[in-house]
């Protein structure tokens, strides 16, 4: 009997790895592996993108919408495997050691002249994160207001032409290395605010910014290029157009939404800023 | 004088008719150019031919080498490399002044003045040790953290700290290597005329010391000049810094390229200018 | 007769070495005193030790009557009394003839340059350099450099000169100019004592010519009387390798 039942398993599972190794399907022979899709995140990867920096959890949101992207290029969950990079070596030139690279990268036609992006599967508002004691000294969700503070950002994030070209501080901004050099740098009150995207400032604020605290946010139809997450790939690569496809399908369906209501915080709380 | 007739008979003669001994160095001169030429010539063509025929060349290229992130980068660079010139600027001189303090508290000879010495030894030891970018981040983050109000919190001061730390370190030792190259015998000679110690270290053993060590101080301030960029890691957008935000930008690492370029400007007259004055101070001992 | 300086006892040693094995020696006011001997006799240390630059183990030193060899003693009054010129001269590199001579009058006596330029070009003239004042050491001849040297001692205006084979380092047809400005120091009534290897010099000019060996006085005399006629064997044998 049980060995009826492991035969049985085997077959199941051997049968579904056959339909997973995507014969027949758009993304057949496009792949680093033949039958393995490899995705690329950061190291570590950050909540709530990725949970307990676990991307094969599935769980967090760029995880979950990775999986889900993956099944309907004809991927099983045992057939995704996943690597790490840093920005860098996204961008680098020379052969990839991923299918595609999934880290908050936003698009930009600068980037596209690189590398190529997918559709966006994630657009997300830019929100400043404070501390109480800024705003307990009078900052507002206010242009006027923000244009006074001693700002810092991530210096390899888009946030750096949202902050020149949109808020124009008076004084030139900090930059960093990481959030954790940004944080630092609010501890130490060397700066007051800095800009990250809504749902990486919310996790901050909560949980790593000692006294953090949001002023508002930046929502995606106010600024002029909206902050539009997408797949990196290398450029001209032949994936992307069944990566696109997969993305359109999740987006119409509603799939999509659907991952990004259960892992991303309703930021409706947030002030806009005017 | 005779002296100069006699060398210009000399010349004249070696214009007209060379002696054998000439002839022979001008064979091998020639032969020594002759191979130079032809070495020089194939590696240049092996760099300018062969590494384009790389399979990746033209990928490569495109990311360190592209044109139009070139143009619409380099005046941002340039802006961004002031920072850099700004920050050397004031922190050469503060690090001449400490170097010096410490070189002359490690030279301190009197037993009152033992804990002075001690002191220039631990920090020579302590900062010549640690990574110039761990100072920095310590410093930088750390003092900062105590809850110094703005602007004494500002991470151009404690990165400025950061540096003269850990420069000065380097420059006393410098400082001191010259202190102990001028012979004992000019400290017996000003001794002998019955000037003080202090005296004679202000007047007679630093300004000696002092100008042997140049060329090697100007290399660790060329080594300065490239470290400023560190400071980068805490806040300030300088060259690197600059550099970084464009790469992200655009995908590309074209900016790095131009900020190594505006660095080469500056740091190769300084490097070649530095071995000019090495070679000059060999040629006057000998 | 007083001595200016008087040794007694002295003795000096560097680690294991004895350099001085107790010396008694009376330097008197206007005197001229040579010191020959072998090299390593301790000749130069000798002299060292009697401008303080070399502190003595035992024994004392007498200036004036006043014991300047006592340990702890600030040394540099002293030094200011007694010269000393060096067989390297040991100019300062960096400084011209004129700043060498000038700095420890400056510094030491507080004089300005103002006060001092007239009394320094007269020396310099005096002793033939009226011309090189403003040359840097390596722009003179070791001749130039040793005459400078003796104008820096000079010009603290000391009681005693010191000078340790001052003419060895120098080319042959060199030492003569040297030996002509300590002639004419010998007329102005200097008291001196000199380290030499020149002993046709010590015969000339010497009222006392003390012939060391070994870290002591061996034999001291008038020149006649020591160069013609030395007492000891020792004496004989050293002048009879040197004449």
């Amino acid at each position: 009997m049980k060995l009826i039942a492991c035969t049985a398993l085997t077959a199941i599972v051997s049968a579904t790895a056959a339909f997973a190794a995507g014969d027949g399907t758009c993304a057949a022979g496009k792949t680093l592996t033949e039958g393995t899709l490899t995705i690329a995140t950061g190291n570590p990867a950050y909540y709530p993108w990725v949970m307990n920096d676990a991307p094969e959890s599935g769980e967090g949101f760029e995880a979950a919408v990775a999986y889900a992207i993956a099944e309907k290029m004809g991927f099983g969950k045992n057939n995704v495997t996943w690597v790490r990079t840093s920005f860098d070596e996204a961008i680098q030139p020379g052969a990839k050691n991923f299918d595609f690279n999934m880290q908050q990268y936003s698009i930009t036609p600068e980037r596209e002249e690189m590398v190529d992006f997918s559709l966006p599967y994630y657009t997300s508002a830019m929100a400043v994160l404070t501390t109480q004691n800024v705003v307990d000294a009078g900052a507002q969700a206010t242009l006027d207001s923000l244009k006074g503070l001693k700002w810092g950002a991530v210096a390899t994030t888009t946030a750096i032409p949202m902050l020149n070209e949109v808020i124009q501080p008076s004084d030139e901004p900090l930059l960093y290395n990481d959030n954790a050099d940004v944080n630092a740098a609010i501890m130490a009150g060397q700066i007051d605010a800095a800009l990250y995207d809504l749902p990486t400032a919310l996790y901050l604020s909560a949980v790593v910014v000692e006294g953090g605290a949001l002023l508002g946010q930046f929502p995606p139809d106010q600024s002029e290029s909206p902050d539009q997450f997408g797949l990196l790939m290398e450029d001209g690569s032949a994936l992307r157009e069944c990566v696109d496809a997969a993305i359109t399908e999740l987006t119409e369906s509603g799939e999509l939404a659907a991952i990004e209501a259960q892992w991303l915080s309703e930021a409706t709380g947030v002030p806009v800023i005017k | 004088m005779d002296e100069t007739s006699l060398q210009k008979g000399v010349a004249e003669r070696s214009a007209t008719t060379p002696t054998r001994r000439e002839v022979y160095e001008a064979g091998i001169r020639r032969r020594s150019n002759r191979i130079a030429l032809i070495s020089t010539v194939s590696v240049v063509l092996a760099l300018f031919v062969l590494v384009p025929l790389a399979p990746g060349w033209e990928a490569v290229q495109r990311a360190f080498f592209n044109g139009r992130v070139f143009t619409a980068t380099f005046p941002g660079l340039l802006e961004a490399f002031l920072l850099n010139v700004m920050i050397f600027a004031w922190s050469a001189p503060l690090i001449a002044i400490t170097g010096l303090a410490i070189a002359l508290c490690r030279d301190a000879r009197a037993p009152a003045l033992f804990p002075l010495r001690l002191f220039g030894i631990a920090y020579t030891d302590i900062f010549r040790g640690l990574p110039v970018v761990l100072v920095i981040y310590i410093i930088g983050f750390g003092i900062p953290g105590l809850g110094l109000p703005r602007p004494w919190n500002s991470p151009y001061i404690w990165g400025t700290l950061a540096l003269v730390l850990v420069y000065s370190a380097y420059v006393a030792e410098v400082i001191r290597s010259g202190i102990d190259s001028i012979h004992h015998s000019q400290r017996a000679a000003a001794a002998s005329l019955g000037l003080s110690d202090r005296d004679t270290m202000r007047y007679v053993v630093l300004p000696q010391a002092i100008r042997n060590v140049v060329p090697a101080n100007m290399n660790l301030f060329i080594a300065l000049q490239k470290d400023v960029a560190l400071l980068s890691f805490i806040g300030p957008v300088e060259i690197f810094r600059q550099a970084g935000v464009y790469k992200s930008l655009y995908a590309n690492f074209t900016p790095y390229v131009g900020a190594a370029l505006i660095f080469l400007a500056l740091t190769i007259p300084a490097t070649r200018y530095a071995d000019y004055l090495m070679n000059k101070q060999n040629k006057a001992r000998t | 007769m007083t001595a200016k300086l008087s040794l007694r006892g002295v003795r000096k040693r560097f680690d294991d070495h004895e350099v001085c094995k107790g010396i008694d020696l009376d330097i008197a006011e206007g005197e001229m005193v040579c010191l020959i001997g072998a090299s390593g006799s301790g000749k130069s240390t000798l002299l060292r030790c009697m401008n303080l630059l070399e502190p003595i183990d035992d024994g004392s030193i007498w200036l004036d009557g006043t014991d300047i060899s006592e340990p702890g003693l600030d040394p540099q009054p002293v030094r200011q009394q007694i010269g000393i010129v060096f067989q390297s001269y040991n100019l300062f590199p960096h400084m011209t003839a004129a700043e060498n001579v000038m700095l420890a009058p400056r510094r030491v006596r507080g004089l300005s340059r103002e006060d001092l330029r007239p009394r320094v070009t007269q020396l310099f003239t005096r002793f033939g350099l009226g011309e090189r004042m403003d040359h840097y050491p390596d722009q003179l001849s070791g001749g130039q450099q040793q005459r400078v040297a003796i104008i820096r001692a000079l010009a603290m205006e000391p009681q005693i000169m010191l000078f340790d084979e001052i003419t060895s380092a120098l080319d042959p047809e060199l030492v003569g100019e040297v030996l002509d400005v300590l002639r004419d120091l010998r007329k102005q009534g200097m008291t001196m004592v000199l380290a030499t290897h020149e002993m046709g010099f010590a015969r000339e000019l010497a009222d006392k010519v003390c012939f060391l060996d070994a870290g002591r006085i061996l034999e001291q005399g008038p020149p006649e009387t020591l160069f013609s006629n030395p007492s000891e064997p020792r004496t004989k044998a050293f002048l009879a390798r040197v004449l």
